[in-house]
Parts: C-alpha cells; sequence; structure tokens
C-alpha cells in the first residue's frame, strides 16, 4: 500500500525538508553568500541572498523527493541486500579475487594501455593500500580508533631521509630501521593511551600526529624544518642504480641488462617494490589474524573485561597492536621517501592520517579486499575528477556520504571466521547471515 | 583450595565488600547468593583481580594471589564466566571457545570443544554462528563452555541463570552438577535463583550489602526460615 505510506509520509518529509532547509541556509550564509572582492579600501564583502536562497530552495526539494521516495522503499526486504550478497560472496572467494588482483597487478605496467602516468597512479594506490593494511591492524582489528597514523608514516620518511642523506645508508638497509623506528613510536604513543577508548583515544592520537609534525617543522638543525630534506637516495636493483650515467665504477640497470636508458624503468621498478611491500604486509596481517596475538586483538575490540576474564593481557595485546601498525607505516613511509627523493613536513599533515582512515572505515573495518576497493576509489576518484578539477572535492565528498548511507560499515564489511574445526560439514560461514543485532555496531 | 581473609573492595569511595570472609574447598560447588547490590560479582571480580582488594588476603592452595594480575589468576587456574555473559558477538561459537582456550595454550583444544560439546549439544549445532544471534540460554552456555576451555581448577559463574527460561536454568543447573561430579571441578556459584543453587549447594553463603551474613551447607540454608522468608518465598524481609 504505497499509496497509505506516503500520504502519511508527506507532512514528515515536508518537515524533514524544511528543517533541511534552514540547515541549508545557515551554512550556505557565509559559504557562498558572501564573496570577498577587491574594493576601494582593500577587501569588499558583496553579499549575495538571492544565491543562498535559491540553494536551500534546492536543497528543500531535493529533500522532499528524498524523503518520499525513500518511505517508500523503507519497506523491509526479504532476505540480504545485493552489496551484503557481494560482501560475502567477496568473503568467502577472497583467495580467488585476491590471486587475480595480484595477477593484474603483476601484469598491469606491461598492458598495453600502461604509461607512466598510469604505473605512478598505480603506485600512489598502493602506497596506500600498504598503510590501510598497516591501520587496519589497529583500527580494524584491534578497534582502535588512530587519527595520527601519519605521525609513523612521517617517522619512516624522515628516518630514511635522515640516514640516507647523513649515514649514506642505502634503501635495503634502511628499510627494516625504519620500520623499527615506528615500531618504537607506536608503543611510545601506546603506553600513555593505554586506559583510553574511543574518542579519547582518537583526540590523543590526533595530537600525536600533530606533535610529530610540528616537531619535524621546528626542529631546523635535524630535519631542516619547512625546507625538507632532498637529494634522498633511490633505491638500486641489487646493486644496480637507476641512472642514465652512473657515478665511475658502478653499473647501471640499463647498462647492466644491455637495454637502453628510460626514465620509466624506475617508475615501473618503484611500483613493483611497493607492490612487494604491500604484499608482504597483508599476508603478514592475514597469518596474524589467525594467530593468538591477533584473535586477542579482535576480542579485546569486543569485550575488555571478557578478555581479562580469559587471561588475555590488555596492555601487551595492545601495546603490539600499535608497535605493528606503526611498523607498517614506518616501511610505507621509507618507500614513500626513496620515491619522492625530497621529504618535508608538508606531506604529512592531518588530512593525510584521515584519508587513510577514511580508506579502512570504507572498505570495511577488517576487510583486507575492501580496503584495496577503498584505496582505488579514494586515489582515483581525484585523478579522474582533475578535468573539473573545482568540483573533485565535491565529487569525493558525496561519494562518502553515499557510502556511509548505502553501507554504513563499509563497502564489504563481513568477517569470515578465522576457526573452523571439520571445512567439509557444517554451514558455511557466508551462510549465517549477518545478525540485525549487530547493524549497529 | 580457595581462601578469602578478610577481604575489601572499593570503587572510589564505596566500599563494595566490607570483610568477606569466604572458604572454597578440593571439590565442592560453593553458592552465594544475595540481594541486588550486596557486592557478588564483586566478590568473583575480587578473586579474579579486577578491581584488587583493597585490604585482606586471597590464597589460592596457600598461595597469595591478592596483587596478582587478573591475566595471570587465569593461568594459575580460576576460570570465571562473567555476569551478563560477555561473548564476543561478531565471533563464531568456535573462535569464542577458542578464545577461551588461550590460557591452556590451546594444546587440548579438540578434545575440549568436544567435551563442551557433550555437555552442550546445542552449541554443536550452531558451531559457525555468531556468538551476538545466539539466544540468551545459547550465550550462557557459550560463555560457561568458553571458561572450561581454559581448564581451570577452579570455576567461577555468575548468575548463570539470568534471564533464562526455567526449562534451559534446569539444563543448565544439570550441567554443572556434571562437570562438579564427573570432572570433580570445583564451582563457585553466584545466584540469585536461590533455591536452585542452594539444592545443588554443598555450602553457602549469604551475602548482604558486603558482608557476609549466614553460612552453613546448602540444604541447611535452604531450610532455614529467614533465608526463605527473604530470598525463597516473596523475598520481602531483609535478612539481620
Ligand atoms: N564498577 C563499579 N563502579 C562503582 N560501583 C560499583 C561498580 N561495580 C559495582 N559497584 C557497586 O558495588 C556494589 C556491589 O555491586 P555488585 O555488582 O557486586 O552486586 P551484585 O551482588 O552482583 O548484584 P546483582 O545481583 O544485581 O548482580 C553495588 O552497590 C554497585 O553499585
Ligand atoms: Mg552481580
Amino acid at each position: 500500500m504505497p499509496s497509505a505510506v506516503s500520504k502519511q509520509a508527506l507532512p514528515a518529509a515536508l518537515k524533514d525538508a524544511a528543517i533541511a532547509a534552514i540547515v541549508a541556509f545557515i551554512l550556505f550564509l557565509p559559504i557562498i553568500g558572501m564573496q570577498l572582492q577587491p574594493g576601494s579600501g582593500g577587501l569588499d564583502v558583496n553579499f549575495r541572498l538571492p544565491l543562498v536562497l535559491i540553494g536551500a530552495a534546492i536543497v528543500f526539494v531535493g529533500r522532499l523527493l528524498l524523503g518520499l521516495l525513500g518511505s517508500r522503499r523503507r519497506a523491509p526486504r526479504a532476505g540480504p541486500s545485493i552489496m551484503e550478497r557481494v560482501a560475502a560472496g567477496v568473503a568467502a572467494n577472497g583467495r580467488w579475487l585476491g590471486l587475480v588482483g595480484i595477477l593484474f597487478a603483476l601484469t598491469m605496467p606491461f598492458m598495453p594501455f600502461s604509461n607512466r602516468y598510469v604505473v605512478d597512479v598505480g603506485t600512489t594506490v598502493l602506497i596506500y593500500v600498504m598503510l590501510g593494511w598497516g591501520l587496519n591492524i589497529v583500527v580494524g582489528l584491534a578497534g582502535l580508533l588512530d587519527l595520527g597514523y601519519v605521525a609513523f608514516y612521517a617517522v619512516g620518511a624522515y628516518s630514511f631521509a635522515l640516514l640516507g642523506t647523513t649515514a649514506g645508508m642505502g634503501f635495503w638497509y634502511c628499510l627494516p630501521l625504519a620500520g623499527l623506528l615506528a615500531a618504537m613510536f607506536g608503543l611510545l604513543l601506546g603506553f600513555p593511551v593505554l586506559r583510553l577508548r574511543g574518542d579519547y583515544l582518537a583526540i590523543v592520537t590526533l595530537g600525536f600526529g600533530e606533535i610529530i609534525r610540528i616537531v619535524l617543522l621546528n626542529w631546523t638543525n635535524v630535519t631542516n624544518g619547512p625546507n625538507g630534506i632532498s637529494g634522498i637516495p633511490r633505491p638500486s636493483f641489487f646493486g644496480l642504480d637507476f641512472a642514465r650515467s652512473p657515478e665511475p665504477g658502478t653499473t647501471a640497470f640499463h647498462q647492466y641488462f644491455g637495454i637502453p636508458y628510460s626514465g620509466e624503468q624506475r617508475v615501473i621498478y618503484l611500483y613493483f617494490l611497493i607492490l612487494l611491500l604491500a604484499l608482504i604486509t597483508n599476508f603478514f596481517v592475514i597469518r596474524i589474524r589467525r594467530l593468538p596475538i591477533g584473535r586477542a586483538w579482535e576480542a579485546l575490540r569486543e569485550d575488555e573485561i571478557a578478555c581479562k576474564a580469559l587471561g588475555i593481557n590488555p596492555t601487551n595485546t595492545k601495546l603490539t597492536a600499535f608497535a605493528l601498525g606503526a611498523m607498517f607505516g614506518g616501511f610505507a613511509g621509507a618507500f614513500f621517501a626513496t620515491r619522492q627523493g625530497f621529504v618535508s613536513p608538508e606531506s604529512f599533515t592531518f588530512i593525510e592520517s584521515a584519508i587513510i582512515l577514511a580508506i579502512v572505515v570504507l572498505g570495511g573495518m577488517g576487510s583486507q579486499i575492501g580496503v584495496v576497493l577503498a584505496a582505488i576509489i579514494i586515489v582515483l576518484l581525484p585523478e579522474l575528477g582533475r578535468d573539473f578539477a573545482q568540483y573533485r572535492m565535491l565529487i569525493f565528498g558525496a561519494a562518502m556520504v553515499g557510502i556511509m548511507i548505502w553501507r554504513p560499515r563499509g563497502l564489504l564489511a563481513h568477517r569470515s571466521p578465522t576457526v573452523l574445526l571439520h571445512p567439509k560439514g557444517g554451514p558455511r560461514p557466508a551462510d549465517v547471515p549477518p545478525s540485525v543485532k549487530e547493524a549497529g555496531a | 583450595m580457595l581462601q578469602l581473609e578478610d577481604v575489601h573492595t572499593r570503587y572510589g569511595n564505596i566500599e563494595a565488600l566490607k570483610g568477606v570472609s569466604v572458604e572454597v574447598r578440593q571439590g565442592e560447588i560453593v553458592t552465594i547468593i544475595g540481594s541486588n547490590g550486596a557486592g557478588k560479582s564483586t566478590l568473583l571480580m575480587t578473586i579474579c583481580g579486577s578491581p584488587q582488594a583493597a585490604a585482606g588476603r586471597i590464597l589460592l592452595n596457600g598461595e597469595d594471589i591478592t596483587r596478582t594480575a587478573p591475566y595471570d589468576i587465569v593461568h594459575l587456574g580460576i576460570s570465571q564466566a562473567p555476569e551478563g555473559r560477555r561473548i564476543f558477538a561478531r565471533m563464531s561459537v568456535l573462535e569464542n571457545l577458542q578464545m577461551g582456550s588461550v590460557p591452556s595454550g590451546g594444546r587440548h583444544f579438540e578434545e575440549d570443544v568436544q567435551k563442551v560439546f557433550t555437555l552442550f549439544p546445542r552449541l554443536k549445532e550452531r558451531i559457525n554462528q555468531r556468538g551476538g544471534t545466539l539466544s540468551g540460554g545459547e550465550q550462557q552456555m557459550l560463555c560457561i563452555g568458553r571458561a572450561l576451555m581454559a581448564r581451570p581448577r577452579l570455576l567461577l559463574l555468575d548468575e548463570p541463570s539470568l534471564g533464562i527460561a526455567p526449562i534451559l536454568v534446569r539444563q543448565i543447573f544439570n550441567a554443572i552438577v556434571e562437570i562438579n561430579k564427573e570432572q570433580g571441578l570445583t564451582i563457585l556459584l553466584v545466584e540469585q535463583n536461590a533455591f536452585q543453587a542452594l539444592k545443588i549447594a554443598h555450602r553457602a553463603y549469604v551475602l548482604s550489602t558486603g558482608r557476609v551474613v549466614m553460612e552453613g551447607a546448602g540444604r541447611e540454608l535452604l531450610a532455614n526460615p529467614e533465608v526463605r522468608a527473604a530470598y525463597l518465598e516473596g523475598g520481602q524481609k531483609e535478612v539481620a
């Protein structure tokens, strides 16, 4: 009886639309309503009330339509939605999808559509995939909301930048050191926040991220402040540099293999490097989820008191989550430094933390493939939008809002058990429908 | 096996236990009854070390565990099925059991799981279901099963009958008696359902506002007119 429903729904929808319009009006007043113009005595403010009213009217009509259409659709549907089934399917066939994904990633640079730009974007996507997988340990598995993850990325990047430029150490020696240093910073952050949860934890980690950035900005003697560090060594391929004219006494990659020099060689090499690092991260996370420590993270997220009663040490469990998450951030940071050849505090602002967190949340907390999907969306969306650059952030924001409406728990939120007693018999985990009770969790 | 000597526990300014002495001997089922807020759950949590006792001593087989960390106490052989069950909602039944086997090192995992399934066949049918979607009674079974997975020598049960239909309550109490008789497991049981609890208990304590006001054999307390008046027949009258 859709007509009966909409009759009742009309006043409610009208009220809803009116509220939305008022909120929009208030928001638009400063955003659209005032325009600064160079005038006679400096800047003049140009008031544009009609524009604000038009905007509010659009919101009113849009919200009204949404409300009326939405009320008709709100009837409970039988069975899981399409996306839920997709998520369950992805979870059940994760291994195959993963293999296909890896195969694609391996062959991507040699595909006909591929060029330097595509490989470069692919590298950026992979950096975020790796960061997302690293943060997934902290946020997705251990349930510790970390808004300062970029700090560990920065620690990794600066560790390599400093070691590489001052001590002249190569990428492969510095990589473990960068991870180790970042892990130590993870512990440093972990200790004071052990007792904090949820929003309090988020605020402290946010502060931590800012502290690191501000230290990098102001500790000029060491970090060169806002000017950053340049001349960071590029990675070599088993001792072979990617240079047109190598330093005397060394052999370059193209000379060794007897092929002509091309700038693309290093770009492709960097791409495979980050692919390798990301895959190691993924392998590690998948493995550790099945170990007692990985399960303890998940259990701790659900119920700390129960964990204590079961003999789990919450302190150690949380600290390992912070340290391991930070370590992968550090690895990614070292890669970032060697890829750019230059680091400055500007690359490690809060927005980076927000983007990485968005990737984890959008992907569906704890879902490894979800992170890949979300990283692709978040990196590619602004890239695709380059043609209409003005609206990039608008599209980006709209996409985020849309995903949160239709998939509030993330694109591929579906958790499959990590222990199975008799893999053949019994219902497959994917057959068990996600519960209604958990929807709010 | 377990002795509490004049234990005091406080939450900030509130003193929830005001000098409680309780003894649990090897192989016994000991019950603690008392009205809401008497401090029963606090007593069990204090044994587990969270919160720690402010004064007094807790001895496990003669060893002082008053200041031992909660996770170490579990490794010493005390395991608790806490109040409100506290099942890991997003984890499957089997994963919940797996979490319980952490203290025993997971060496006897399959064997222990089978034991739990013999005790509670319902759980076996729901092996891959998520904890959060189980019914209250099933969650309670899972909670007890999870505690058993640690291979405890002393099992603490906090209100296993909470919000559960009478028929399931009987099943759960039968299971408690069974593990006590067949595995010789010592059990400290906290209950609101005084009738059922006193029936299966070897000995029992009555707790009221943080103090032990009465103790004796289970049957003895069951016959006691004061206990009957306060906890069994409507429970209007306060026990002194
Ligand atoms: N975490 C806490 N913080 C402050 N006070 C607490 C806390 N936990 C319990 N209390 C207080 O301690 C007293 C004893 O509580 P406890 O939970 O031990 O009672 P109980 O006997 O288990 O009651 P019930 O049968 O309702 O479970 C109560 O007055 C309660 O308010
Ligand atoms: Mg209680």
